[in-house]
């Protein structure tokens, strides 16, 4: 194996995949486990050479996700990239490498009072593989995702090249901003080694108000909070317990303790129904179990169409459950089988009617290969052209992005 | 009149047949008054102007330059600080600020889809009524367009907390620099596949023209308060934000003026600050009530505890205005101490803030140049002005040399080049400062993607063009200041 033998000639190491290193149900032939962002370069200069196909892998937390593809050559393991190079209280930012899992990135954080405003949707997640999917939960309402707190990476290129964008400041408008592009590009465009995320102080006081609400009270319950000048970070809902015509809602204050309190009394007048303070750890999972064992979608729409959608969604069989403050919803699919191509298609059109699209996140690989996991697409003969440019081979993650990216 | 290449004489009757007569101007001195940007010292009149009103318009312009290979430049007002709007001599530029109706606001949705030459501060205004507002607000707001600030990802005193054009937009409609309409985003976040909008906010003009906006209106704060401390010296307000920031408080903007800003603030407008301060903050705060009560008394406490000795806190609007006043003045204040001044817009992290101005200080001593400050000091986006006297000979190199020492400085502290003015044509030497070959090379990656031919505002942001795979040796010609030497691309 010449690709072997070239990578262990610079110290890299590598071995053959074995049973058990599968990626989405294929073997690859070569993981490698680089110990920082030079190795990364020598693995993809010297893939690149031999015309081999690479995977990028950080805790293989989401390899259910996204179009199947064939067996790829090359697995280049971030795991061992995991160092926090860079931590400034005072200015507010942090650098890390792409290996590092998030869990401990916050728990570091978190001696310094602050966080990165991102909640960990998928157990494990690591810094690269974060950026990669731009997987997002209910605090999306207070921060924004990924996107808007990534203000700096380092990048390597298909054919090696290694290439920084943006920054170690919050603000900086010097030449494109790559870190957007890179996030959610699902490893099809570089590999990134290394990121530069700005940071928020963790609040002095956080609560969660759930209350149980009638559905027909949901569309002037919800305007109405979302209306509100109380700055919930957080707007959650859940259909599961639909059957009696209920649907969960969850706000979630953080500020001070005094003006938690008191906008607590408030929320809680506007929720009404009884609501009170309550567990809402539902709101940091998705509806659907991962790892490719149940289906799962993404389903966005404009904020005001919230809770049309989600009552179509609820009426196909689907479990929803996300962020009614953004128009981000999650649904889960009880069995495959109610998945059809035509309920896909019909949630489609009512998700496009209010300003979003489905895709399917998560779910058994034969499922994702029948089906479109990624819908109508608007710019894509843009992308790929964008793909063409940075990866012309078409080595990295062939076609598990869009329009077959 | 100037001689008029073969092929953009081609594009100005192709647009002169298909536009109504007065969407298109070739008369000289009608195109004069398009020869720069906010940026004054550097002109260059377009061969034709094309005054736009619809996505149509636009879209046929474009279709006529890269049918021929004939650069075009987006113009939004022309605020622009960086020359980003600066017209190519051989190129049509394409007038936006006519081409801006407000289509929606829809509290519902918060959102608002605007034409690209709606003004910033427009948005704000027709959201108000429903209790919205666009966050984004550049000092030039009343002036400049949406357009304009998603080319520029433009900020303002309040992204310090509620971040910049690229968190607030949604969806943009793009006439590619060959001639297609796309949709980039969606109304909802999010939309899938790569996130080209994301790289298209930023792309000072170099991607394509915006011809329809979808951004993101937010709530009202239910309170705001806003207070002015005076201080001895730089080091104590700059210890004073630190304070804060340590504190966990994220203020909606924190804006610091040096005693000579301040000076020519008074002399502008007399705002009337606490006289004898060697540096005054504006801290503004804003959210729910409790909280903002809460944390006004602990930024008083933390001014006084790093040295003010004077504070006022604006009991009303126009208490507010007040305050305001003399920060946002201030730029154009400083031409009532200096017949001429050199904006400059650089970013350092913000803990080395202290240590930066005094370097600054030591190096416009050396050259005897004053500079005044005024800047964003909750997020390191330091507005240097560069004061001289053109009338003194070398006076203007050197305040030129000063103010790019001045960008060294930031850089060599891990800041930027720009925070918020972009690169355009004036900084574009200086990018290779701050990012490798390589780095600017995956950059004009994306460039390539959009606009293999390099029409669409060449000479801007990158000091030499890739050349791109399918376009091999089409290479443009150097930039008119640079073949009249002008201006020198190093
Ligand atoms: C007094 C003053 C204060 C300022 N304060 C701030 C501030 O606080 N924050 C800040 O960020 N900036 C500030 N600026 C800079 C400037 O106002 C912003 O960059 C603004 O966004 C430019 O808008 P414009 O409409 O004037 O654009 P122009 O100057 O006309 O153009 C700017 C760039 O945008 C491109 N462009 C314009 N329209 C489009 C379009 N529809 N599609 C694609 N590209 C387009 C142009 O090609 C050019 O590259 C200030 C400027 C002045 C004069």
């Amino acid at each position: 194996m010449a690709l072997f033998d070239a990578l262990r000639e610079h110290d890299i190491d590598a071995r053959a995949a074995v049973p058990g290193d599968e990626i989405d149900g294929s073997l690859p032939r070569l993981i490698t486990l680089p110990a920082d962002t030079q190795q990364v370069s020598t693995i993809l200069r010297t893939a690149a050479a031999d015309g081999a196909t690479v995977a990028v892998a950080g805790h293989g937390t989401k390899q259910t996700w996204g179009t199947p593809t064939g067996a790829v050559d090359v697995v280049v393991n971030l795991s061992r990239i995991d160092q926090i190079v860079e931590h400034q209280p005072g200015d507010l930012i942090v650098t890390a490498q792409a290996g590092v899992p998030l869990a401990a990135l916050q728990a570091s954080l978190g001696a310094s009072t602050q966080r990165l405003a991102l909640d960990e949707m998928v157990p494990g997640t690591t810094v690269g593989g974060l950026i990669a999917t731009n997987p997002s939960g209910p605090r999306r309402l207070h921060a924004g995702t990924v996107r808007d707190l990534l203000i700096g990476l380092t990048l390597v290129r298909p054919d090696g090249t290694i290439a920084r964008a943006g920054g170690k400041v919050v603000k900086n408008v010097a030449g494109y901003d790559l870190c957007k592009l890179l996030t959610g590009s699902w490893g099809t465009l570089g590999v990134i080694t290394e990121a530069t995320f700005r940071l928020h102080p963790v609040p002095a006081a956080t609560r969660w108000l759930t209350a149980h609400v009638p559905d027909h009270d949901l569309p002037d319950l919800l305007k109405s909070v979302m209306h509100s000048q109380l700055t919930p970070s957080a707007v959650e809902v859940d259909t599961n317990d639909s059957s009696d015509g209920h649907t969960q809602v969850a706000v979630l204050l953080e500020g001070t303790p005094g003006g938690v309190d008191a906008r607590a009394r408030e929320m809680t007048r506007l929720l009404a129904h009884g609501a009170d303070q309550g567990d809402a750890g539902w709101t940091t999972h998705y509806p659907f179990r991962l790892g490719g064992t149940q289906i799962g979608l993404k389903i966005t729409c404009a904020i005001g169409a919230v809770t049309g959608v989600a009552r179509r969604a609820r009426d196909l069989g689907l479990h929803v459950r996300g962020s009614a403050g953004t128009g981000v919803l999650y649904a889960a699919v009880a069995d495959e089988a109610d998945l059809t191509s035509a309920h896909l298609q019909t949630l489609r059109a009512e998700a496009a009617r209010a300003g979003g699209s489905v895709t399917i996140v998560d779910g058994p690989r034969a499922v994702r290969a029948a089906l479109d996991v990624w819908g109508p697409v608007s710019g894509l003969r843009i992308m790929h052209r964008i793909k063409d440019e940075f990866d012309p081979d078409h080595r990295l993650q062939p076609g598990r992005f869009v329009g077959g990216i | 009149m100037p001689h008029t290449p073969g092929p953009t004489a081609a594009v100005i009757s192709r647009l002169q047949s298909a536009l109504p007569h007065a969407a298109v101007i070739t008369d000289p001195t009608r195109l004069a008054t398009y020869d720069c940007d906010g940026l004054l010292h550097y002109r260059v009149t377009p061969a034709v102007v094309v005054l736009a009103t619809d996505a149509e318009q636009v879209q046929l312009a474009v279709r006529c330059c890269s049918d021929a290979g004939v650069p075009f430049v987006a113009r939004g007002s022309g605020t622009g600080l960086s020359g980003g709007a600066l017209p190519h001599a051989d190129g049509v530029l394409i007038v936006m600020s006519g081409f801006r109706t407000i289509h929606e606001v829809s509290a519902d949705d918060q959102r608002a889809v605007v034409d690209p030459g709606v003004i910033n501060l427009q948005v704000s205004q027709a959201a108000a009524p429903v209790g919205y507002y666009y966050a984004p607000d550049p000092s030039s707001q009343q002036i400049c367009t949406i357009g304009g600030n998603v080319a520029e990802n433009s900020g303002g005193a309040h992204c310090l907390k509620y971040g910049f054009t690229a968190n607030h937009v949604l969806s943009i409609d793009v006439i590619t620099p060959d001639g297609e309409a796309v949709t980039l985003g969606q109304r909802a976040p999010d939309a899938p596949g790569y996130d080209v909008m994301g790289a298209f906010v930023g792309s000072e003009g170099t991607l394509g023209i915006a011809t329809s906006v979808t951004v993101r209106l937010l709530r009202r704060p239910a309170s705001v308060h806003t207070l002015l401390a005076g201080f001895r010296s730089t080091d104590e307000a700059g210890a004073a934000v630190s304070a804060v920031i340590g504190a966990g408080i994220l203020p909606a903007a924190i804006e610091m003026m040096d005693a000579l800003a301040i000076e020519a603030a008074e002399a502008a407008v007399a705002c009337n600050y606490p006289a004898g301060a060697g540096a005054v903050l504006v801290v503004e705060l804003d959210g729910p009530d409790a909280e903002v009560e809460h944390e006004a008394s602990q930024v008083e406490r933390l001014c006084r505890d790093n040295g003010a000795f004077e504070i006022r806190v604006a009991a009303d609007d126009a208490e507010r205005q007040a305050i305001w006043r003399g920060r946002k003045s201030a730029f154009a204040a400083v031409g009532r101490i200096s017949p001429d001044y050199i904006v400059q817009d650089g970013v350092i992290p913000r803990t080395a803030l202290s240590e930066v101005l005094h370097e600054m200080k030591q190096l416009a001593d050396e050259r005897g140049i004053r500079v005044a400050n005024v800047f964003h000091a909750g997020d390191g986006n330091l507005h240097p002005l560069v004061l001289f006297d053109e009338t003194i000979p070398g006076q203007g190199e050197l305040a030129e040399e000063l103010s790019g020492a001045i960008l060294d400085l930031c850089l060599s502290h891990g800041g930027s080049i720009t925070g918020e003015h972009g690169v355009g044509f004036d900084k574009a030497p200086h990018m290779p400062k701050m990012f490798s070959a390589d780095d600017l090379d995956t950059m004009q990656l994306v460039r390539c993607a959009f606009d293999p031919g390099g029409i669409s505002n060449p000479g801007k942001i990158y000091p030499t063009p890739r050349l791109c795979g399918e376009v091999p040796g089409k290479r443009k010609a150097a930039h008119p200041l640079q073949q009249t030497g002008q201006a020198d691309i190093f």
